[in-house]
């Protein structure tokens, strides 16, 4: 009983830490979306130096932690007059473009090579036929591992409580700090991460089905 | 009457690394011609198809089309791609557009055609391949026969100077065969140039205007029908014939 009051009395402040915490994640994985598009087509490009870019991206991204990476782009980008929040955004989207762009090229490269034969055998243009062709069916294909970075991402923003965000971690660690019991926050922020993960699996769930009629 | 000649190949060669599958190819189609490859698996007879239309690129050679000589690097490729129908073996239909969206897809993206004309121009020539019913059904839900005539309606849509069938029927069930055959024919019968690299041989003799047995990376034998099917020159026209006859 005593955890539901500690629920219901902290909601507030907790929501403001969910629609924070939505934020950094919605922004970052928008434009890590992006970021791992680029890299990509980088990879599959055929271009050497080009590749190595690619592959040494990912290398920096997969061998650092994402603590450290986030601490980077904060003391950097804040040191440009950049806004806590920016720096914090694009920590998480350099790190997340490095996974996605490995999702992006295992389902482009997936896709049957006769679809590229057959957009070239009708005259198109080798960028037409990726971008009429290809990416579509790939894309597609990318939602489910999508989906599942977007989750993972939820969960990494947590870091951001580092720099002092006061996103859904931070709001727990604070009143566990304040009222000597960690435990209790820590079940209730359990909670509102298991809702966000909850209504994002319905969502991509949605979107996954209405893609998927041509199957 | 002499036609024009459509399209003409000499001294093609092709190696995929120390595999020498294209020897020294000569070949001339004329206008309405409808030629059919024959030859055993890995003859060469596909990369010859796929040479024409440069999804394989020749090592040496000179492939002429229409009179104009083509090479991957010096000309607009996807200019002699318009000209050059192709259907693949394993259909290749675009799975995320429907049947329709396939047929429409390359005249408005390529040849830049209005999309109400492409979609009329779209509508006949499902019809000509007896599939009206099926405008707006994704490619899933037809048969091996039906996507396989959308594929033809699909390269007639850029209104090809000649077609190229890669295996069209290879991949059907035995009953879905004839549907594909009767839409060939029918292609045949209007006048369209024809090269078809088949296994159906009653196809062949019944087409077909010259038949070009392959074996090997070489063309051995050519000629009419009639006389490659009942009275082959060469030993290895007559062996591989007695092995699929």
């Amino acid at each position: 009983m005593e955890w539901l009051n500690a629920f219901i009395e902290t909601y507030p402040v907790f929501l403001r830490g969910m629609l924070l915490t939505f934020q950094l994640t919605a922004v970052s994985v928008f434009i890590a979306i992006f970021i791992g598009l680029f890299f990509a087509f980088l990879k599959i490009s055929n271009i050497k130096p080009l590749e190595w870019l690619a592959d040494l991206y990912i290398f920096i991204v997969r061998g650092t932690p994402l603590v450290v990476q986030i601490f980077v782009f904060y003391f950097g980008l804040t040191s440009l007059d950049i806004s806590q929040f920016w720096s914090v955004v694009l920590g998480l989207a350099f790190h997340n473009g490095a996974y996605i762009a490995e999702i992006f090229r295992g389902t482009i490269q997936s896709i049957d090579r006769g679809q590229m034969e057959a957009g070239r055998s009708l005259g198109m243009t080798n960028n037409l036929a990726y971008r009429r062709i290809i990416l579509p069916q790939a894309m597609r294909r990318a939602m489910p591992p999508l989906g599942n970075q977007f989750i993972i991402a939820l969960k990494d923003s947590s870091l951001a409580s580092f720099i002092g965000m006061y996103e859904l971690f931070n709001v727990a660690t604070t009143y566990g700090s304040n009222n000597f019991d960690y435990m209790t926050y820590l079940l209730i922020v359990a909670v509102y991460y298991l809702i966000l993960v909850l209504i994002f699996s319905i969502l991509v769930r949605y979107i996954e089905k209405r893609m998927s009629i041509s199957d | 009457m002499t036609q024009p000649v459509m399209v003409n190949v000499e001294k093609l060669n092709k190696s995929f690394g120390s595999l020498h599958v294209l020897k020294d190819i000569d070949i001339t189609v004329k206008e309405s011609d409808v030629v059919c490859l024959i030859g055993a698996s890995g003859s060469g007879k596909s990369t010859l198809l796929r040479c024409l239309n440069f999804l394989e690129l020749k090592d040496s050679g000179t492939i002429t089309l229409e009179g104009e000589i083509v090479e991957a690097s010096s000309i607009d490729l996807n200019k002699v791609r318009e000209k050059v129908g192709m259907v693949f073996q394993h259909f290749h239909l675009f799975p995320h557009k429907t049947v329709l969206e396939n047929i429409i897809e390359a005249p408005i993206h390529v040849k830049k055609i209005g999309k109400a004309q492409a979609r009329k121009e779209g509508k006949e020539l499902l019809a000509k391949v007896g599939l009206s019913d099926k405008e707006d059904v994704y490619p899933a839900k037809l048969s091996g026969g039906q996507k396989q005539r959308v594929a033809i309606a699909r390269a007639l849509a850029m209104k090809p100077d000649v077609m190229l069938f890669d295996e069209p029927t290879s991949a059907l069930d035995p009953e879905l065969v004839g549907e594909v055959l009767a839409t060939m024919k029918q292609l045949a019968v209007e006048g369209m140039t024809m090269i078809v690299v088949t296994h159906e041989m009653g196809f062949a003799k019944e087409v077909a205007d010259w038949v070009v047995y392959m074996h090997d990376g070489r063309i051995v034998e050519v000629g009419h029908p009639e006389h490659v099917f009942n009275n082959p020159k060469e030993q290895r026209t007559k062996d591989f014939l007695d092995s699929v006859l």
